[in-house]
């Protein structure tokens, strides 16, 4: 039975190889490559240079982890409060719940991320509104210092606010998930062993929802770390990431292929290794979500 | 027996939907005995369980627990353990480490000064009594299995062994050997009733299967529509049934309507008979009861009362012959073969006979002729698991 059926996954392992394996051997080439004149024209030729050159833009690798980390401990914060007070509740509010969580997402990503800067401009909505309101006066006054507006739009402040809000549902819907699995019994058996509330939620819950957490790390950073859009557009070019890099280098002023399929690689490389760790963690459960 | 531990006092419970589960239940436990709570499913008795457990409060009366009223007290101040229905261990969890849960966290207690203070266990004094426990429930050896590769027998002592670490006084254990096939079943009955033995601690027990409850019980609670039916001893449950539920619901019986002429004389089908019971009206309309094994096949000239076989099925130790009387059928349980379709004659000794006085259930219970359909549906486990599953929502 198990071999007859083997061939409904070949649709997909064409998909896989076409799309997937076959362009990340291209980068690979790519990046262990450069092109040289030669009296032909161009020519590729094998070389360490993009790897070793790298080093130039440690400060951008160093940024991008570290946003990213911060918006997903940020949307772990927010996120599994979330999840759980939604677990408890009955089926009708746990339907609105995940209504609010998804009507954001039915908008188009830029779309959203575009307000955000209308929100967070120095004259935006809410400088605006600060100003309508005195804050800003009354910052002035106690602090002795004279501004107009708070710097909010092009700081890492506003990059990361961008994944909190983007890539929040994909940290509650995975821990949701695992908790309203989660058998009511076990909750009572720590009770009637003599578990308080407090003791039940960090001797049974949070253990149990591990696998949870994962992949919604995993869901979170994974994409704030190769992020481009919203730094770009929240960050104004001073918050330059990985993503931009990358994108720089293909499409960009600095049009450099090679050196692009580099990045990729790198970062590709460390994301999998942080993803092993977070895997080693919660029963390997994650590692779907990260392939 | 011994000195009375829990009590439950006028004790009603009516769920947010309107539906009442227990009708102001009266009812005392007393220290170290067995006591099963026995009923068909929807019958109130896991939420009974549940009351003493904490998790659900009664919607009124009172809980009292040696001498003190925990109607507030959360389960995690009771001095009272479960084995939950499936055995809820926790699977993140090693054996050692269930069993191990509960000691390791601090309890309240009071220090020399008689000052309230958070009291922790030894590592020491933890191992010695879960490596103690796994030997009582004799699975030494397993510390560090995990949950999943434990099979449903090893599982259940490990649920048994997680709660009585604990050292409670009152062990509650709800349909603890439901999930159990027929052999290992009957080997954890005899298991539970040596445990609760050796702790010498009061073991309640929840089941819906009367052959347990009359196997391993000092004290059967039989109950019914969120009311006690009956309360005593397997033996006078079995032999003295309150009434047609009862009567029906342990083990087989013919329940037919007679009527008490005096004491020790019950007409059945205008045919007066010897009995045992007394104590009923002049002319008393009563219910009837006689178990199938009671009864003798005799030729049909000698018989007290004659019918003819509709139906035979062989059992093992006896046939079950379900024989029309006058349009009634009966079940008889008998070592002697009879054909379907041939004439007989029945002998009952007084001893046979069971005279209760009529109740709500008279009528309902006691005629075989739907017999087969009966059968099919005990032995049927995937209604029977069904059966359950909606008990479960329903509590």
């Amino acid at each position: 039975m198990k071999t007859k059926r083997a061939w409904f996954a070949f649709p997909y392992m064409i998909w896989m190889a076409l799309f997937v394996v076959i362009p990340i051997v291209i980068m690979l080439v790519y990046s262990l490559t450069v092109d040289t004149e030669t009296a032909a024209g161009t020519a590729l030729e094998a070389s360490f240079e993009n790897y070793t050159g790298m080093a130039l833009y440690m400060s951008v690798f160093g940024r991008s982890f570290w946003l990213a980390l911060i918006a997903t401990i940020i949307c772990l914060l927010i996120g599994y409060p979330v999840a759980y007070l939604m677990s408890r509740e009955g089926p009708g509010f746990q339907r609105l719940a995940m209504a609010l969580i998804m009507l954001p997402m039915w908008m188009n990503f830029l779309l959203r991320t575009y307000s955000w800067m209308a929100i967070l401009e120095n004259n935006g909505l809410l400088n605006q509104l600060f100003q309508k309101l005195g804050v800003i006066a009354l910052y002035n006054r106690l602090t002795g210092s004279n501004i107009d507006h708070f710097q909010m739009i092009r700081t890492s402040g506003a990059v990361v606010l961008g994944m909190v809000y983007n890539y929040l549902p994909f940290m509650i819907l995975p821990i949701y998930t695992v908790l309203t699995k989660l058998d009511v019994r076990l909750i009572e058996a720590a009770q009637d062993l003599g578990a308080n509330s407090v003791t039940v939620f960090r001797r049974v819950i949070l253990p149990l929802s591990v696998s949870g957490i994962v992949s919604g790390v995993t869901m979170v950073f994974v994409p704030s770390v190769s992020t481009f859009a919203i730094s770009r557009l929240l960050g104004g070019g001073t918050q330059m990431m990985l993503g931009d890099l990358i994108e720089n280098q293909f499409l960009g002023g600095a049009y450099n292929p090679h050196l692009g399929a580099a990045i990729s690689m790198v970062m590709m490389v460390i994301v999998v290794i942080c993803m092993l760790v977070m895997n080693h963690f919660g029963d390997g459960e994650g590692e779907a979500v990260m392939l | 027996m011994s000195k009375e531990l829990i009590r439950l006092k006028d004790v009603s419970m009516t769920f947010d939907d309107g539906v009442t589960v227990l009708h102001d239940i009266n009812i005392y436990f007393n220290d170290k005995e067995f006591l099963t709570l026995l009923g068909p499913s929807g019958c109130g008795k896991t939420t009974m369980l549940r009351i003493i457990g904490g998790f659900q409060t009664p919607s009124s009366g009172d809980v009292i627990f040696d001498g003190v009223r925990i109607n507030d007290v959360p389960p995690y101040r009771r001095q009272v353990n479960t084995v939950f229905q499936k055995y809820a261990l926790f699977p993140h969890l090693n054996v050692y480490e269930n069993v191990a849960f509960g000691l390791r966290i601090p309890r309240e207690g009071t220090d020399s000064n008689g000052k309230k203070e958070k009291v922790k266990l030894s590592r020491e004094e933890i191992d010695a009594r879960v490596r103690e426990m796994l030997e009582v429930v004799s699975l030494k050896g397993f510390e560090h299995r995990s949950i999943a590769s434990l099979s449903g027998g090893q599982q259940q002592r490990v649920a048994i062994a997680r709660a009585l670490v604990n050292r409670p006084k009152v062990l509650l254990l709800d349909e603890p050997l439901g999930a159990l096939d027929m052999r290992l079943r009957k080997d954890m009955q005899q298991e539970l009733k040596r445990i609760q033995q050796q702790m010498g601690i009061t073991f309640i027990n929840v089941t819906h299967d009367q052959e347990e409850a009359l196997a391993m019980s000092d004290t059967v609670v039989v109950m019914n529509e969120g009311v006690i039916q009956q309360i005593g001893t397997p033996e006078d449950i079995y032999n003295e049934p309150k009434n047609a539920f009862v009567a029906d619901f342990i083990g087989e019986s013919n329940i037919v309507d007679g009527i008490m002429r005096e004491d020790r004389v019950v007409e059945i089908f205008n045919r007066r008979f010897a009995c045992l019971d007394g104590g009923f009206g002049k002319d008393e309309p009563v219910d009837v009861v006689i178990r199938p094994e009671d009864v003798d096949i005799v030729s049909e000239a000698e018989g007290q009362l004659k019918g003819a076989v509709t139906s035979v099925t062989f059992k093992g130790v006896h046939y079950d012959t379900i024989v029309d009387f006058y349009g009634f059928k009966w079940l008889i349980q008998t070592t002697d073969y009879c054909p379907v379709g041939s004439h007989i004659g029945i002998k009952i000794d007084p001893d046979g006979f069971h005279v209760m006085k009529k109740s709500k259930y008279s009528g309902m219970f006691g005629d075989y002729s739907s017999y087969s359909e009966e059968y099919d549906e005990i032995n049927d486990p995937t209604l029977l698991e069904a059966e359950e599953e909606g008990n479960d929502d329903e509590d």
